[in-house]
Order: structure tokens, then C-alpha cells, then sequence
């Protein structure tokens, strides 16, 4: 098992004949992901080729679903069209909406989260890398040649650190890493994922990637202590962040005695949960939960 | 981007909140004649963007144009809490009867805008939070939905907004809605919004936000940028497209993606402490691509900063390859040339990673070592660094 993403999820690319979209469909693809299509109203009816492999493009997110029974949507047009790209696939009714998109207008995210309210889409982002079962498929930009399939569940805020995670525990490898987004909207949470992972009889220990901002980490903290008995180990980027100055991702910032990366190791570490000076040393931290 | 408070209150009567007539100035004399436009008693206040102006004594009454010169005088150069008073907002005094709350910001914990809104304003209103929370009402708004007249009726009966005023702090409201979304703001708050005495209810003071994302559909926000404020390293890193900051210490720092470089920052200062309390001097995340130009450009950055002793540089190779990653390595400083006189620690890992050290072990660069894990490298930055 997986979460989210299984070998059966059918995938489609809205912004499929973009410069990203295109170079990551690739990439999906030689990474065995089914991609059955792609969106762009104004290139309905072409095919875009891949080394063999030739994907159809249709006009809309409901007519490639109706075509292809896709459940999935990777979402790479650019922050001006987001919205409107995203509020179609929900709207489509499409199982999962996957928003790789950085830059996106905060305005534009609450919008569409509010939008998708009550709805049946789930949207992972905006602003991440995506999300891979490895060995079943890949939805986004992770690189799937880092690692293998394996027996830990990881949920991030941060793409590099991801990677980084991921290849450094590649021998032992992943249920599925979930790279949640950097921006300070995003549709699924750590939350999401500690539960669905939970739940996941495939994943025996979860690693939690967190940075300043907000207070996800915290309320994943409370989440932890109640409700997941399988083992975590956390990281938390951003010690050394002053006051007020955003790093990078839109959502990292640390704001007043909020957001720092001090207290949400504190929430962590009262939870139960072992956190990593280091990303090495969170990695080590794991290998002395499931060997190896 | 945080606006100071003349630039929030343009910002506001743009959208028909009414705010008291007043003006900014760079010298006394401006203030002065800001002043005698007025024709009336008026408020000095410094244009800083941080809260304790008035403990600090950058807010002052002036009952005529020549005392507003002077107070003008007085604060202009001012230093509150490290930030210089360059500007003074000359804006006409009013009595208050009674002080209000009213904001409106991105509730990040809940996905959702909220409103909140008191009587009891003119107070720190974190302090008001915590200390009488019953006093604050928050009010949830729907992204998808927005704030009309209805809901504006919702937000001030929730807050008990007295009856006499209750019209005018509804049309308010809208009003600061449309400048919250049609401005694209993270934060809109009004403290105080105050009743004179003739029963008027007007914006004394404003804290605006603005989204820096939607600038794609705000051409007119860039002048609103405090251009003079920001630190000409990170001036000159904007300008060649770099996500960077300046930090106060010794190692400069290169990095791909946020959280790798946050992480990175964090590492280095660990090690530090084992040498005097090194620290890193900047954030620098070069994205996904690594490309040599990009290199060579935030290596350029970086040695130009005369507080770098050492640089790390701390990539992870995913969608670009660890080999591609060392050739743009080797190119940025065969392009810097001369220019690179510091010693440069490189740590990759990831894909095809024993080229990317074989490309760089073979180049030789007399400033570069190589270090093979991250722990290891930020140590090696740091020692010398110190």
C-alpha cells in the first residue's frame, strides 16, 4: 500500500505543453508513472510525444477524465492561471489536485481551498514538489531515482529536504513522501498525512519535515500525541531565521514569538516525537527505529 | 511587503475610507508646509515600520506650522528600535471620543480570511487577546465569498459597535474589504478607528500588508517599495533574480530549494559554536536548476559581502544532476575569475553524485574542498571562517 498514490492512480497534466510541464511529464513517465493526458484548452485534440510514448491533450480537466478516467491532476500553469486551474479540476470532480505551482497570490489559494470545501478533490500544495509512491507512480517533481520502495511514510514542507531525506535513507525506502508546499495556504497538512499514514499498513514509521511559519507543526504535535502509535521522527528547519524576514518559501516566516522553529521542536519532542539536530541525524534517528 | 502608514492611508482613501487630511515629508520644512495647508493643530508621526513609535517619541503634536517644523526636526533621523526615521507623516490632530479596533488577515491555522473587530481599540490588541478575549470578536470569512454589507452587519453587532456609529463602521468595513481584496493584502488593521467627538468614525492609524505574489497584477505596488531601506546586497541579489537575505554572520551560504538552505543555515551556526559563534551570513536558495549563470551570479553576491570569510555551498542534486551541478560550479568560477578570493566549501550528494566530486577533483580549484556530508562540510565552513 501507499497513500494518496497507488500504481493504479491515472494521471493527467494540466500545463502539459509548458517548458516544466513538459520536462516533468517526461519524467513521470520514465519513472512508470501512468500519465494518460494532458490539458490545454487552445491545443485540444494534439498529442505531445515522449520518447515513444504519445499523450493526448484534451480542452478541459472533465473531457480528460471522461477520455481517460483520470484521478489525478498535477497542476504546472503558471500563478496567473492557477486558480482558474485548479477551481476547474475541482469542479471536475477529480480525486486529487496536485499544485506544483510557486508564486501563486495567497488571495488565489483561499480562494480555491474554500472553493474545494464540501468537495470530493483533494489538493496536495501549492508550491511543492509533489508526491511519489515509489516504484508506483510519481505525481509532481521528486525524483524518483533516489530511492526505492520501502516501509517509511514522510510528510514535508520543503522539497530539498525531501530529497535530501529520502536519499539518505534510500536502502531502507518509502511507503510515500508527501511534500506538502512551503506556502502559508496549502490544501493537505501534515495532519492529512500522519493520519493517512496511520492508517497505512504498508508504513511502520513516519518522518515530519517542518520550518518556521505558522503553526502546523504545533497543532501536528497535538495530532501526534493523540492519535499515531506508529513511531515519528521530526526535523524542523529555520533555527537561525530572524524576525520577519521571509526564507525562501512565502510561508516561512517567523512573525512576533510565532512561527519559530524553537517551538515547534518543544511541541514535537512533548508529543513523543524524536527530532533531528540535523537532517543526517534525523536520519540516523529513524534507522535506530526500523534498523537497517 | 509591510507599507508604512502614510503609503496604508493613501492605500485607504484610494477605496473611500475616510482618514484625516495630511501629508508626508522628508525635511522640516516640508512638514512645515504640510502643516500650514492644514491650517490646524497636527500630528508628527515617524514613518518607521515597527511598533513603539510614540514610547519612543516619534509621534508629537504640533498646535502651528512652525512647532510642526520643529517636532519634524526632532524625529526625522530618529532611531526606533534600529529602524532610522526618514520620513514623518504631517496628518491633522483630532480629538477621539471613543477608540475602536478593525482588521482583517489571513488566518493561516484556519485556511480562511477573519475580521476582527473591537470597541476597545487604541490598545495593543495582542495584549486585548490575551487578556480579554471576550473583548475581540473573530469573525471567519469565506475566500469564496467575501465581505458585504450583510456580513459587515455581522462583524460590528458581533463586536457590539455602539448603535450611533454602527452605520458608519458597516460601510467601513466594506469599504476595508475591498482593500484587503482587491489590494491583495495579508493584512489590513486599523488601530485605532476613532469616534470624534462630532460623532465621526475615521481610520487614525493603518497597518496594510501586501502580498508580494500577486504583484503580477499590482504593476503600481512596486513604487510603494521602500527601495532607500533595503540592503544593497540584497538590492543587487534582486536584481539578478536571487532569493536571498542578509544575515549577520561569517559564512556565506548557497543552497537549492528553501528548506535545504534554511536547513543549511542552521548546520553551519551548530558548528559554529565549536568555533567563537560563527554564523551564516545570508540566505541564498538558487532553486531546483543550479545552472552555472545562476552559480556565478549568487557567488558573485556572496564574495562581494566583506563579512563572508567562507562560502559553503550545499547542493542537493535531484532534478539536476550532481555532475551538472559541479560543471556550473567550475564555469561560475572560471567566470568570476580574480573575483573569487574565498575559500569555497562544496558538499554535494544525490544524483550521479562521484562524477560531480570527480568533475570538481579534477578542476582542482585552488579555493575549493570538497567535504562529503553535510554535517561535515557546514563544520569545515565554519573553522574557517573563524
Amino acid at each position: 500500500m501507499s497513500i494518496f498514490l497507488t500504481e493504479n492512480s491515472k494521471v493527467i497534466v494540466q500545463g502539459i505543453t509548458g517548458s516544466e510541464g513538459r520536462k516533468h511529464t517526461q519524467r513521470m513517465l520514465a519513472s512508470g508513472t501512468a500519465v494518460v493526458g494532458g490539458v490545454n484548452p487552445s491545443k485540444a485534440g494534439q498529442t505531445v510525444d515522449f520518447d515513444g510514448t504519445s499523450v493526448p491533450v484534451f480542452g478541459s480537466v472533465a473531457e480528460a477524465m471522461k477520455e481517460t478516467g483520470a484521478d489525478v491532476t498535477v497542476v504546472f500553469v503558471p500563478p496567473k492561471f492557477a486558480k482558474g486551474a485548479v477551481i476547474e479540476a475541482v469542479d471536475a470532480q477529480i480525486g486529487m489536485a496536485v499544485v506544483i505551482t510557486e508564486g501563486i497570490p495567497v488571495h488565489d489559494s483561499t480562494y480555491f481551498w474554500a472553493h474545494a470545501q464540501g468537495g470530493s478533490t483533494r489538493i496536495i500544495g501549492p508550491n511543492c514538489p509533489g508526491l511519489i509512491s515509489p516504484g508506483r507512480s510519481n505525481a509532481g517533481i521528486i525524483p524518483a531515482n533516489i530511492t526505492q520502495a520501502g516501509k517509511i511514510g514522510l510528510v514535508s514542507k520543503s522539497g530539498t529536504l525531501t530529497y535530501q531525506m529520502m536519499y539518505e535513507l534510500r536502502d531502507i525506502g518509502f511507503s510515500t513522501a508527501v511534500g506538502i508546499g512551503g506556502d502559508p495556504v496549502i490544501g493537505t497538512t501534515h495532519i492529512d498525512c500522519l493520519q493517512a499514514f496511520q492508517d497505512d499498513p504498508e508504513t511502520e514509521a513516519i518522518v515530519m519535515i517542518g520550518e518556521i511559519g505558522g503553526d502546523a507543526e504545533e497543532r501536528a504535535a497535538d495530532f501526534i500525541k493523540a492519535n499515531v502509535t506508529k513511531p515519528v521522527v521530526g526535523y524542523v528547519a529555520g533555527f537561525t531565521a530572524p524576525e520577519g524576514k521571509t526564507m525562501g518559501h512565502a510561508g516561512a516566516i517567523v512573525s512576533g514569538s510565532a512561527g519559530t522553529a524553537a517551538a515547534k521542536q518543544e511541541a514535537l519532542e512533548a508529543a513523543g516525537v524524536r527530532v533531528g539536530k540535523t537532517p543526517s541525524e534525523t536520519a540516523r534517528l529513524m534507522r535506530e527505529i526500523v534498523g537497517g | 511587503m509591510d507599507l508604512f502608514e502614510y503609503q496604508a492611508r493613501d492605500l485607504l482613501a484610494s477605496h473611500g475610507v475616510p482618514v484625516l487630511p495630511g501629508g508626508v515629508a522628508e525635511t522640516p520644512e516640508e512638514a512645515e508646509a504640510i502643516a500650514r495647508e492644514i491650517s490646524a493643530p497636527v500630528v508628527v508621526k515617524a514613518q518607521v515600520k515597527v511598533g513603539g513609535r510614540g514610547k519612543a517619541g516619534g509621534v508629537k503634536l504640533a498646535d502651528d506650522p512652525e512647532t510642526a517644523k520643529a517636532r519634524a526636526q526632532d524625529i526625522l533621523g530618529l532611531d526606533i528600535k534600529g529602524h532610522i526615521t526618514h520620513k514623518v507623516m504631517v496628518a491633522q490632530a483630532s480629538d477621539i471620543a471613543e477608540e475602536y479596533y478593525f482588521s482583517y488577515l489571513l488566518d493561516r491555522s484556519n485556511r480562511t480570511f477573519l475580521a476582527m473587530a473591537s470597541v476597545e481599540g487604541g490598545v495593543e490588541i495582542e495584549t486585548l487577546a490575551v487578556e480579554r478575549p471576550e473583548a475581540l470578536a473573530r469573525i471567519p470569512v469565506d475566500a469564496s465569498v467575501g465581505v458585504d454589507a450583510q456580513k459587515a452587519a455581522e462583524i460590528v453587532d458581533a463586536a457590539g459597535f455602539p448603535a450611533e456609529v454602527r452605520d458608519q463602521v458597516i460601510a467601513i468595513a466594506v469599504q476595508l474589504w475591498d482593500v484587503f481584496s482587491k489590494e491583495d493584502a495579508t493584512l489590513v488593521e486599523i488601530n485605532p478607528l476613532a469616534k470624534a467627538p462630532d460623532g465621526t468614525v475615521l481610520a487614525l492609524d493603518a497597518k496594510v500588508t501586501l502580498d508580494e505574489n500577486a504583484s503580477f497584477r499590482h504593476g503600481e505596488h512596486d513604487a510603494l517599495e521602500d527601495v532607500a531601506a533595503a540592503d544593497p546586497l540584497e538590492a543587487a541579489a534582486k536584481e539578478k533574480g536571487l532569493n536571498y537575505v542578509k544575515l549577520d554572520g561569517q559564512v556565506g551560504i548557497i543552497g537549492n530549494g528553501a528548506g535545504l538552505v534554511m536547513s543549511t543555515l542552521d548546520v553551519v551556526a551548530y558548528a559554529g559554536e565549536e568555533f567563537g559563534g560563527v554564523r551564516p551570513a545570508n540566505f541564498l536558495d538558487i532553486g531546483g536548476g543550479a545552472s552555472a549563470q545562476v552559480m556565478a551570479d549568487g557567488l558573485g553576491v556572496i564574495l562581494s559581502d566583506p563579512a563572508v570569510k567562507s562560502v559553503f555551498v550545499n547542493v542537493f542534486g535531484g532534478i539536476t544532476a550532481c555532475d551538472a551541478v559541479a560543471d556550473g560550479i567550475v564555469s561560475a568560477l572560471g567566470l568570476l575569475g580574480d573575483e573569487a578570493t574565498k575559500p569555497l566549501v562544496v558538499r554535494l550528494d544525490g544524483n550521479n553524485v562521484e562524477e560531480g566530486r570527480r568533475i570538481l577533483a579534477e578542476a582542482a580549484h585552488p579555493l575549493v574542498t570538497v567535504v562529503d556530508t553535510m554535517d561535515g562540510a557546514a563544520r569545515r565552513a565554519a573553522e574557517l571562517a573563524a
